[in-house]
């Protein structure tokens, strides 16, 4: 029976981590990206920890592996948020189909605080210097 | 079909052949960003492997690695968004 659960929850965990590998490889852009890996890939790890959890009848190997899928929980969405509010400061493309940039002029860009009125954050932008690529190879 | 056979014909070929798609885009990576995210899902898939690896090897030790990594991803991550953001105002 034990096996059966096990089998299940490794298959969801092994294909969750190779539908994030997919994702990075033929998402269009960096934010797709990072928003396919991110969750994906933790999702399938912390099924995969499960799985250890569950197979050895060993409290250190449970408590290891439930600390690996709390410290996982915690801080891959820090780290992702960190990198693409960096990627937003250095200017990478949008996939050119992006239909709106909401965060488009709200960023003070000396200070780097985020304002809720684009007036304050005084970082004029003409309509032609929009983030948003032109061809599909920019963001490739 | 016992769970030792599905693990190593199943789940560990998946595990590598994921690690060798996501190299495509550390090697391809337009920009420095993409490759940061592919080097940190890299990190994560290894924590993956390793746990199976576990699993199959009967050896609780190899759960340490699993957390160093773990600490590693997440401080490499956040360093090098740091010193992007910092790059981009000069």
């Amino acid at each position: 029976m034990s096996d059966i659960i096990i089998a299940i929850i490794s298959t969801i965990g092994a294909l969750s981590i190779f539908f994030a590998a997919l994702g990075i490889l033929r998402m269009p852009d960096f934010y797709l990206r990072l928003s396919v890996t991110v969750k994906a890939s933790t999702l399938g790890v912390g099924l995969l920890l499960l799985c250890a959890a569950i197979i050895f009848p060993d409290i250190s190997v449970t408590t290891k592996a439930i600390a690996i899928i709390f410290f996982l929980f915690i801080t891959s969405p820090i780290a992702a948020h960190m990198i693409g509010r960096a990627s937003y400061f250095s200017n990478t493309p949008l996939w050119k189909g992006t239909i709106i940039d909401e965060l488009e002029g709200m960023y003070n860009k000396k200070t780097h605080k985020l304002e809720s009125d684009p007036e304050k954050a005084d970082s004029p932008k003409g309509p032609e210097e929009d983030n948003i690529a032109d061809t599909e190879e920019e963001t490739k | 079909m016992t769970l030792e056979i599905y693990f190593d014909y199943f789940i560990l070929p998946l595990l590598t052949l994921s690690i060798i798609l996501v190299f495509f885009r550390l090697l391809k990576g337009p920009h420095v960003v993409d490759r940061v995210v592919a080097l940190d899902l890299i990190i994560t898939i290894g924590i993956g492997i390793i746990t199976v690896f576990t699993i199959r090897s009967n050896q609780k030790v190899l759960l340490d690695v699993a957390i160093i990594l773990a600490l590693i991803a997440f401080l490499g991550t956040v360093a090098f968004s740091y010193y992007i953001e910092k790059r981009n105002d000069e």
